[in-house]
């Protein structure tokens, strides 16, 4: 529900000073028109506080209430009916009150003179405060509807950015628990090993902020862990070659990047070829952009990946559009018997 | 157990930690011995050509041709029990006849339970051939679990061609060799008698399969059944001529002419977006 104009204190300094001039200049016209100050003065500030007290009821109302478009004319019977209740409210106090002779004239005869004049005034103050109040609660309304467009598009984002992160294997993880599960029998030391480096991968998995980037050193540290539990599992056949730049090791990237993209390049090289694997992962600045590029062998023969976004890259490519709205970061090229993917994550 | 000749066994994974397993678990079986431990598809086909076996454990997830692919490539394929990490490949695996199939990571009863399954089915089988019955035909095998009924065998392979493991290329044995032949490359498939016959930009090659079993299991955007024995890859269609009555004629950029019949002209226009 939106906030009443008047609850902030701003706002209501502004309504009673406000009100506290129409008085003033109000005193000053009755007195202009014969009347003792002290019956102008009572006047003036009864029937003011009266109609700041009703516009203040108004405004606060509408937080409640407020018409539809297309009956936006019922503020004006409204305001018209409010103005005339003021009106007869004044004319019951005031006049019995401040009866008799005041200044130059009887105030009774004053009051039913200035009648219509008085009624076209409360009525300009109320229809303004009911116009005021409309269109701020209106605005408000707006507001915060944009802003739970905002939050759904927000949350449905992060949603998808989070979902895309948690793809894990299942076949990594049983095959994984699989390989520890031989160990137990033959090395336990190392099926400890296993363990330990497969928690601290999970909860690497589990963890992670998309909006917390991270150093690209903490992010071969994680790709280290994963790489040692899949030469576990493929030690025989699997080498890797790591080469970076010094200098890049402080930028920053979103992390959980790198892993999938050397996951699907050991998946791509470890089963399409029968012969030993080497997999090099070179980083380097490039301008304004970190360049990793990630090189697996495969047989050209019977696979054709295809150009852009060839073998599992596509939930990749999705997450690059997802965080920086650009389709073109995600590449992949082959040469001869290597298939290449680079990404390029601006800085 | 009566029978004291060796059960002969062999082991195909390309984890040596997983066939380590494998071996570890057999140790309680004194009978059985593994011949051979193999690193993937190929030196599987190899092993099970030279020795013979009588049962093989067989991972699904190998370099270059899984072990369904590997299974298609062996005449007279021995019983198999799968083991694999991950559940999508059990429907497919049932379908195979594998006496059973193990999920990494598997306990020791859990295997011991499928080894003596088999063991169970092993010896009557023995013990029926030895009373010179076609075992086969006879009441004793195979055992209730591995044979669905039609109409679940059907579900089954429905379920399998639906699955996420869609074809994305054909294994074929020519001359002795392995071929993979990707799904692009082909041209059109012909039925031939009892096999296909699948035309490529290399030539053509047999596969003992129906054209039904193509038909299920390659994309249908891709591939159309145009004819009762043809089916064709869209991708190579350049043009298509009237042909007789009620019927068409379907050029192929390889310059091939394909029949297509009334229905199959209705099912390639759809795909083709006429």
């Amino acid at each position: 529900m939106a906030k009443a104009p008047l609850s902030t204190g701003k706002f209501l300094l502004i309504f009673i000073s406000w009100w506290a001039i129409w008085a003033l200049l109000q005193t000053s016209l009755l007195i202009g028109f014969g009347l003792s100050t002290g019956t102008a003065l009572a006047d003036s500030v009864f029937s003011n506080t009266i109609v700041a007290l009703c516009c203040g009821f108004i405004s606060n109302n509408m937080q409640y209430y407020l018409p539809k478009k297309e009956r936006y004319w019922y503020i004006l019977f409204i305001s018209l009916g409010i103005s005339l209740l003021i009106l007869i409210i004044c004319q019951a106090t005031l006049v019995p009150l401040l009866r008799g002779k005041s200044g130059e004239m009887d105030y009774g005869i004053f009051f039913s003179r200035s009648w219509a004049v008085r009624y076209d005034i409360i009525f300009l103050q109320v229809a303004c405060m009911s116009i005021l109040s409309v269109l701020w609660y209106s605005s408000e309304e707006e507001q915060e509807n944009r802003q739970r467009r905002n939050d759904a598009e927000r949350l449905a984002k992060e949603a998808e950015l989070f979902k895309l992160r948690q793809q894990l294997a299942p076949h990594f993880l049983f095959n994984s628990l699989n390989s520890i599960s031989a160990l137990i029998g033959s090395s336990p030391e190392q099926a400890r090993t296993m363990i330990q480096h497969l928690s601290d991968f999970l909860r690497g998995n589990l963890r992670k902020e998309e909006q917390q980037w991270v150093p690209l050193s903490e992010e071969l540290q994680y790709l280290e862990l994963y790489l040692e539990i899949e030469k576990v599992r493929f030690g025989h056949r699997l080498s890797t070659e790591l080469d970076y730049d010094p200098a890049c090791l402080d930028r920053r990237l979103p992390p959980m990047l790198l892993q999938p993209i050397v996951e699907n390049a050991i998946k791509f090289g470890l089963y399409d070829t029968t012969e030993p694997v080497t997999i090099v992962i070179r980083a380097r600045l490039e301008g304004d952009y970190i360049r990793i590029e990630v090189e697996n062998p495969f047989d050209p023969e019977t696979s054709r990946p295809k150009k852009g976004t060839g073998f599992g890259l596509s939930s990749i490519q999705r997450r690059l559009y997802l965080l920086f709205a650009r389709p073109d970061l995600l590449e992949t090229r082959v040469d001869n018997n290597l298939f290449i993917t680079i990404v390029k994550i601006p800085q | 157990m009566t029978n004291t000749q060796p059960i002969r066994a062999i082991i195909i994974d390309d984890e040596p930690l997983a066939r380590m397993i494998v071996q570890e678990y057999l140790q309680s079986f004194a009978n059985i011995t593994v011949l051979q431990e193999c690193n993937d598809g190929f030196e599987g086909i190899k092993a099970i050509q030279q020795y013979h076996p009588d049962l093989i454990f067989l991972d699904i997830q190998m370099p270059k041709i899984n072990g369904f692919e590997m299974l298609e490539l062996v005449d007279n394929p021995p019983d198999v029990i799968f083991t694999t990490a991950f559940d999508e490949y059990a429907i497919r695996a049932f379908e195979a006849h594998a006496v059973d199939y193990l999920l990494k990571p598997f306990s020791k009863d859990r295997f011991d339970k499928a080894v003596r399954k088999w063991l169970d089915r092993y010896a009557d089988h023995q013990a029926a051939l030895a009373a010179g019955q076609d075992p086969s035909s006879g009441s004793t095998a195979p055992g209730p679990d591995s044979a669905p009924g039609a109409s679940t065998q059907q579900a089954l392979l429905e379920t399998a061609s639906s699955s996420p493991f869609q074809q994305q290329r054909i294994v074929v044995k020519t001359a002795g060799k392995i071929k993979i032949i990707p799904l692009e490359d082909i041209h059109y498939l012909e039925a031939s008698d009892d096999y296909v016959k699948i035309h490529t930009h290399n030539g053509a090659f047999l596969k003992n399969r129906t054209m039904s079993y193509f038909e299920q299991v390659l994309d249908p955007n891709r591939f159309v059944r145009t004819h009762r024995s043809y089916i064709i890859n869209v991708q190579q269609v350049t043009r298509i001529d009237p042909y007789e009555k009620d019927s068409h004629l379907c050029i192929l950029s390889s310059g091939a002419q394909v029949p297509v019949s009334k229905a199959g002209y209705v099912k390639l226009k759809s795909v083709l977006g006429l």
